[in-house]
């Protein structure tokens, strides 16, 4: 391990992290499914009416996220990889039907509330973005630690869309009361444009946060930033649609990405995958 | 080089007209109808026309400091969408809703799209449905100390007799901008004067809007309710002080013919067939949305590039 170590923190002049906490801060800050990523835009947009609601969507897609990504790299071996989404998209489809199932059962004011985006769970993509991309090619322990830290970024996004949004809305903080009687509450913050325009403001603190700290000089590269520069130049590895570019521009390419991503040197899922291997 | 030659590309011959004196005259034409509404509603749509104006410009010129752009206060436009809102809200709204639909049209609808020539909606219907959508009670609510119930408009719609006249003088309860046919049609004759607007999206969205009421409104030519539609609601105001936006409106001759064709179907079918009464703001909403499709259409292809498309 210490080899390993010394050997990434010379090629990145990063401080090294445990590969589990390493996932949990770059699925929760660096790579933010909603505010970076902008994936799974369907539930956070139509959700986060409330708080409540946001919470809750967060962490029942975090337990499907966590346990269907455990679950795909302990197959990854075993799932051809002609059938893999197919194969993915079952193994996802019975996790989300054991939460639907719990959650009818012993939450069903929450169920009610969430409605029909609970069976949606399954095509969500930033379930099937963690499947294909990192899931597959990475040890179970922290494949199980990039769902748990994707998911905890989709919570945190969706909690913060969902506080302002409620807030805004309806003068309430999860359901209870905080603005004054005379607040006229604004509802279109409750209906789908509200979404929207809160979904752009978080999106565009985060990225003037990230310039600040740029221009003072500090290293924001931990912090992620939309996608800036296109596909082409992009550098993250857990983009979906980057995958789509690779596959459009040559095979040989998709091969490099998907089946050994031990021949792109220095990248991330590389020293993962060591790491991984030597924790496991 | 020569100083007193001055070498540019063309044109070569400009009219004396800046964005400033259009909106100052835009601004001029609104005054009719501004007073009309404050002598009707009294002190407090006064207030809250000044609130409107006051907050969208300073909106702007925060907006401005904040991102580091150049300040494009004097250019008149933040006055005028602060204005047009203004004119477009009850007379008993409450200030502070004046000047949140006049930093939403400004900041959200305009400065985060560009600037001036940039946004994709007139900022000042931008701002109202914004307000219409967040408080619609509020913004339906037209009783004031002067005049209670029903708008013309909504009598009309609910097959009861009104008064042309009244409505034509501004006499009736409605928006503070919106019920004075007579001089919102005086300050759009000086626009039309000075050339400021013409008669195309105005005359083909009127048009239109009395030939789809006779078509689908099952009323035949029945006139007091063809003249109430003409003479109530925002009709006038929208027809020839928003969907004029030059921002916002198509800039082919053929789109603005166009344009006024889709604004008339769409108020009509909001008008006859929604549930509210009123259905301008929408429509003129719904047809910026259009225009970007409708100039691709209706773009003029340059000499020689006829027959086959290149």
């Amino acid at each position: 391990m210490a080899d390993t170590a010394k050997n990434t923190e010379s090629l990145n002049n990063t401080p090294q992290m445990p590969a589990a906490l390493e996932r949990l801060y770059n699925g929760l800050i660096k790579e933010n499914p909603t505010f970076v990523l902008t994936l799974g835009m369907c539930p956070t947009l139509a959700v986060t009416t409330s708080a409540m609601n946001g919470l809750g969507m967060g962490l029942t897609t975090m337990v499907v996220l966590a346990l269907s990504n455990a679950f795909i790299s302990l197959l990854r071996k075993v799932i051809p990889d002609k059938v893999r989404i197919p194969a993915f998209i079952v193994i996802i489809a019975s996790f989300v039907t054991v939460m639907e199932l719990l959650l009818e059962g012993y939450l069903p004011s929450l169920y009610d509330a969430l409605g029909i985006y609970i069976p949606l769970i399954v095509v969500n993509c930033i379930i099937l973005g963690r499947a294909e991309s990192y899931a597959s090619k990475n040890p179970v322990i922290p494949s199980f630690f990039d769902g748990v830290g994707m998911g905890l970024g989709f919570t945190f996004a969706l909690t913060c869309i969902g506080l302002v949004r409620e807030l805004l809305g309806s003068g309430k903080i999860f359901g209870a009361t905080v603005m004054p009687e005379s607040f006229e509450p604004i509802s279109i913050f409750i209906m789908a444009p509200g979404a929207f325009f809160v979904l752009a403001a978080l999106t565009a603190v985060q990225n003037v946060i990230k310039e600040r700290g740029e221009k003072q000089g500090r290293d924001m590269s931990k912090i992620g930033s939309g996608c800036p520069g296109g596909c082409n130049s992009c550098n993250i590895e857990g983009c979906l649609s980057r995958g789509a570019v690779a596959e459009e521009t040559g095979k040989t390419e998709v091969k490099k990405a998907t089946v050994k991503p031990a021949e792109t040197k220095q990248s991330k899922a590389t020293e993962n995958e060591e790491k991984g291997e030597e924790n496991a | 080089m020569n100083e007193k030659s001055r070498v540019s590309s063309n044109p070569h011959i400009r009219a004396g007209a800046t964005t400033q004196t259009i909106m100052l005259a835009v601004i001029l034409a609104l005054l009719p109808t501004t007073a009309v509404g404050i002598y009707n509603f009294g002190k407090h749509a006064l207030f809250l026309v000044i609130v409107c104006v006051l907050s969208a410009v300073i909106a702007e010129l925060c907006f401005c400091l904040i991102v580091k752009k150049k300040i494009t206060v004097s250019d008149g436009s933040a006055a005028l969408t602060g204005l047009l809102l203004g004119l477009n809200l009850p007379p008993r709204a409450p200030l502070w809703m004046g000047a949140l639909g006049a930093v939403f049209a400004i900041v959200v609808v305009k400065m985060l799209f560009g600037g001036l020539g940039q946004n994709f909606m007139n900022p000042a219907l931008g701002g109202r449905c914004f307000l219409m959508l967040s408080f619609t009670r509020i913004m339906t609510d037209f009783t004031t100390d002067t005049y209670s119930g029903a708008t013309p408009l909504a009598l009309v719609k609910a097959g009861e007799k009104t008064d042309i006249y009244k409505m034509v003088m501004g006499t009736t309860a409605g928006t503070i901008g919106e019920t004075s046919m007579i001089a919102i049609v005086a300050g759009a004759c000086l626009l039309l004067l000075l050339g400021v607007i013409d008669l195309r999206i105005p005359g083909t969205y009127i048009a239109t809007l009395v030939v789809f009421l006779l078509l689908f409104s099952g009323r035949g030519a029945d006139y007091d309710y063809i003249a109430g539609n003409l003479a109530g609601g925002g009709l006038m105001l929208g027809a020839f002080f928003m969907a004029t936006d030059y921002v916002t409106r198509p800039i082919t001759k053929k789109g603005q013919y166009l344009y006024g064709i889709l604004l008339g179907i769409l108020t009509g079918i909001f008008r006859v067939f929604g549930q509210s009464s009123e259905g301008v703001s929408y429509a003129i909403v719904l047809g910026n949305l259009c225009v970007p499709l409708i100039e691709k259409i209706t773009w003029p292809k340059p000499f020689g590039k006829g027959g086959e498309r290149a």
